[in-house]
């Protein structure tokens, strides 16, 4: 079947999706947008978050015609052109990143955190990080860089 | 397979009732996860996104709450959990904020898990499921004869699950559940209560230690008759109460705990649980908050 949906602000077209294929493998695989990451295909990684229609979701448990007309945001529509998004940079500036894999989700999850709640509580950003894995970093950074990005973003 | 993708409640019904066979999915957090696994190939999937009515709530003219099926737990938790508490709190131990995000009590219901976090709630609170087909129209079912078997409902398969219906509180309710971490678990056993004062009953729910999810009669019985509500909980009672909700599970062993460990669980979360929840009743706390 074909899905259209739009993606980071862009129409786009899938064609010849298997109606039983995820939201994840068609970002992945069919529209080159391989940020969303595939680590578990069940939810419990939190690796594919992205946002759908503004609310952050695991894209691998979105069926993909359940995307039609909808908008879609991955961890590569948060950068303005060269300019990374004040979460993006704090991770890198806090050494939130090893080998990466769990960032993208991270990224996008922590992105509706401070979008939502000006200043999060430690308490707050465990729960709202609660369903993201992080095999490398032992999660210290990735609170670091949470806390920079809030902190930044209510100064500004 | 096909995709079908109604847009009214009445082109989802008229879409089971020709293809029975179509797996309905709304959150697709249990349906997507067979599909990306292989355990599962329907011939079909029946999309219930696009039927807006599903996401509604509304209070009714009798003065109870119908919550569509398609309500993500986020929003049962923000906008209805003032009204139901045990629920709300059921709710936000449900897998994660994404999960959250899009699961719904119409899944949990549509799967029918004996671990399924929302069911000792909807048992202590007598929830009614309404369920309807085009071919019969709307049946409701209690809670209490929802769940037949593990997995296994008393939905019929030209059928979908439009609401369940519940009173709002009328007071305290409380949730307990036992797990490795507190997120992203499956409920090794889980134990809901639900005070109605105005009866002078107290309802429960037994989650994930028995085929299916099941009140504790017996021990509901026993506080009917036993419980003085004017009074501060005697501990006769309280011990007599845990002992009969342990004797109402019928638990096995499994990879998350042993048939033991739960029963043994299931006495202590009543015990908790009642405690709590008279606590905040003798304390006057729930008339205030509600009030
Ligand atoms: C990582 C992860 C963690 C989880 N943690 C928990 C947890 O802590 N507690 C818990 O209880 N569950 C948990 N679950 C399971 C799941 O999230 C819940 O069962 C959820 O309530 C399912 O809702 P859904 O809308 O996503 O259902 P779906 O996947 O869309 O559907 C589930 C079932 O219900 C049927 N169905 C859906 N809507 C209807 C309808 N209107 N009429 C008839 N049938 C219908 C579907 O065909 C399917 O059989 C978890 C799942 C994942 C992936
Ligand atoms: S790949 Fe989606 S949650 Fe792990
Ligand atoms: S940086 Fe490697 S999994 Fe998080």
């Amino acid at each position: 079947m074909r899905v259209t949906f739009t993606v980071n602000g862009r129409p786009e077209t899938a064609d010849d999706v298997w109606e039983g294929e995820s939201l994840l493998y068609v970002l992945r695989e069919r529209v080159g947008l391989p940020g969303s990451k595939n680590a578990c295909e069940q939810g419990e990684c939190g690796s594919c978050t992205v946002y759908l229609d503004g609310t952050p979701v695991c894209a691998c448990l979105v069926a993909a015609g359940q995307a039609e007309g909808r908008e879609v945001r991955t961890v590569e529509g948060l950068a303005d052109g060269d300019r990374l998004d004040p979460v993006q940079e704090a991770f890198v500036e806090c050494g939130a990143v090893q080998c990466g894999f769990c960032t993208p989700g991270l990224v996008v999850q922590a992105h509706d955190l401070i979008e939502r709640v000006a200043q999060p509580s430690d308490a707050e950003i465990r729960e709202a990080l609660a369903g993201n894995l992080c095999r490398c970093t032992g999660y210290e950074k990735i609170l670091d860089a949470v806390r920079l990005a809030a902190a930044r973003k209510a100064a500004s | 397979m096909d995709f079908l993708q109604p847009t009214t409640w009445a082109e989802a019904l008229a879409a089971k009732a020709d293809r029975p066979e179509a797996v309905p999915v709304q959150g697709g957090t249990d349906v997507m996860v067979e599909l990306n696994f292989d355990l599962h190939r329907p011939a079909a999937l029946l999309d219930l996104n696009r039927v807006a009515e599903l996401a509604e709530w509304s209070s009714e003219p009798d003065g109870r709450l119908r919550v569509g099926a398609g309500v993500p737990y986020v929003r049962l938790i923000a906008e209805l959990g003032g009204r139901l508490p045990g629920l709300a709190q059921a709710a936000r131990t449900v897998g994660s904020p994404q999960i959250r995000n899009r699961g719904t009590v119409g899944g949990n219901l549509g799967a029918a898990s004996p671990a399924g976090d929302s069911h000792p709630p909807l048992l202590a609170g007598d929830a009614v499921i309404e369920v309807e087909s085009a071919a019969r129209g709307v049946r409701t079912i209690p809670a209490a004869e929802f769940y037949l078997g593990v997995k296994r409902s008393a939905l019929e398969p030209d059928e979908l699950i439009r609401a369940f219906r519940m009173s709002p509180a009328t007071g305290p309710q409380y949730f307990s559940k036992v797990g490795t971490r507190n997120a992203m678990v499956i409920a090794v056993c889980s134990f809901a209560i639900a005070l109605h004062p105005g009866e002078r009953r107290v309802g429960t729910g037994i989650g994930s230690a028995a085929p299916t999810p099941r009140r504790a009669r017996a021990a509901e019985e026993f506080l009917a008759a036993e419980l003085d509500w004017d009074a501060r909980l005697d501990p006769a009672v309280l011990a007599r109460f845990g002992e009969l909700a342990a004797q109402a599970a019928s638990p096995i062993d499994d990879v998350r705990g042993t048939a033991d460990y739960r029963r043994h669980a299931i006495g202590v979360m009543a015990r908790r649980t009642l405690t709590w929840a008279w606590n905040e009743f003798r304390s006057g706390h729930f008339e205030r908050r509600a009030g």
